[in-house]
């Protein structure tokens, strides 16, 4: 009798397709995604149905949560050039190796005397390190406003653009809080911004 | 895993040509596919995709003091923004007509938006016979609040609104209903 020979069949299967799609994949997250930053303040924007997309770069972000102000601006080399700008206001000189270690700070809430100390940081101790906000008096101590003085005439100069602005509030916070930051702007004759929210349907 | 053509192997040439062995022009990917996944992953962990959504806001220039027209008070609705997401509202003058208490949501404050719109537009002649909104945040409410109302007036399509300081007459009003 004929045994019937039962065909082997190979176990390899064909990848192509398969790598295929996965490169694809990958190649469209890197270019879509943001890296994600680590938000100092885990603010919480509230929801709103207007949903404008908040440009990319000559913008500044003034983080208002649980009372304090932080502040934080786009772009590398704007950011190295405020520095430098800020050190004259205050009377503070940093060094090319300070000015690059800020450049890479998304957002900070820090008193000018305390920024030497907290660019010297490391990643992990500046995680550890409990941030005051920036000052918002309305007396002369209003650093809020000449940061954000100086970051408008640093992006005039360096890219010949204005700066746009956007105000990431927390839904939880109070509102005077929110009321001594725009009244910071408008005193600056800055009476267009933006509000950072999430989207929520009617 | 690599896949080899053994087809050239064990065909019993006798003594025939010497064949150079065909390769095969497959190569296996598993391990590419792996490396592809892992950055995938890796990708999908640490980033973001979904970009920040703003709302646009303008406040009326304070150093323009000349430039103010004068409104018919008739046409103007004042919204105080309370304690615990409480709302009250009254058209007119201050203090001629008792303010309504309010929420937040569809049949809250937007219906009312809605409703005293048409009413305004109905009772004045045209063509500039648009309600105006100001919104009077009081230190006890939430920015949570202050943006939703401003998205009320965007959702109702009512553009002209202002932000406006509220005065201690208002306050002791808040305190009066209990929603300070």
């Amino acid at each position: 009798m004929a045994r019937i020979k039962v065909p082997r069949k190979s176990t390899a299967l064909d990848m192509t397709a398969m790598c295929d799609v996965a490169f694809l994949l990958l190649t469209f997250f890197i270019m879509t995604a943001k890296l994600r930053t680590d938000d100092p303040l885990h603010i919480d924007t509230p929801f709103a149905t207007q949903a404008l997309v908040v440009p990319d770069e000559n913008l500044a972000t003034i983080e208002v949560g649980k009372d304090k102000v932080f502040f934080g601006i786009e772009g590398t080399d704007i950011r190295r050039a405020l520095l430098e700008e800020m050190g004259k206001q205050y009377k503070i000189s940093f060094t090319p190796e300070e000015e690059a270690r800020f450049a890479v700070i998304p957002t900070f809430g820090v008193h000018m005397d305390q920024l030497k100390q907290f660019i010297a940081m490391n990643d992990d101790q500046r995680k550890d390190f409990k941030q005051p906000g920036i000052p918002v008096d309305s007396t002369a101590n209003n650093e809020l406003s000449t940061w954000i003085y100086q970051a408008r005439l640093v992006t005039k100069n360096l890219k010949n653009q204005e700066l746009r602005i956007a105000i990431k509030g927390d839904s939880k916070d109070m509102y005077p809080k929110y009321k001594q930051v725009v009244d910071v702007l408008q005193r600056q004759g800055e009476n267009k911004f933006v509000l950072e929210t999430q989207l929520k349907g009617k | 895993m690599a896949e080899l053509d053994t087809s050239g192997k064990g065909g019993g040439h006798k003594g025939g040509k010497i064949r150079s062995k065909k390769a095969s022009t497959r190569i296996d990917l598993t391990a590419m596919v792996d490396l592809a996944f892992l950055l995938i992953t890796f990708f999908i962990m640490t980033t973001t995709l979904s970009k920040p959504k703003a709302m646009d806001m303008a406040m009326p220039d304070k150093s323009k003091k000349d430039v103010q027209l004068p409104v018919p008070e008739t046409r103007t609705m004042t919204v105080w923004l309370g304690a615990n997401d409480k709302i009250e509202w009254f058209v007119g003058a201050p203090g001629k007509s008792q303010p309504t208490v309010d929420n937040f949501g569809k049949n809250g404050i937007r219906q009312t938006l809605v409703e005293q719109s048409k009413k305004i537009q109905a009772t004045h002649a045209g063509p500039d016979n648009d309600m105006i909104v100001l919104i009077k945040p009081s230190d006890h409410s939430t920015y949570k609040d202050f943006v939703n109302m401003i998205d009320e007036l965007n959702i109702t399509g009512i553009t002209r609104f202002a932000v406006v300081d509220i005065t201690p007459a208002e306050v002791a009003q808040l305190k009066k209903d209990g929603n300070y």
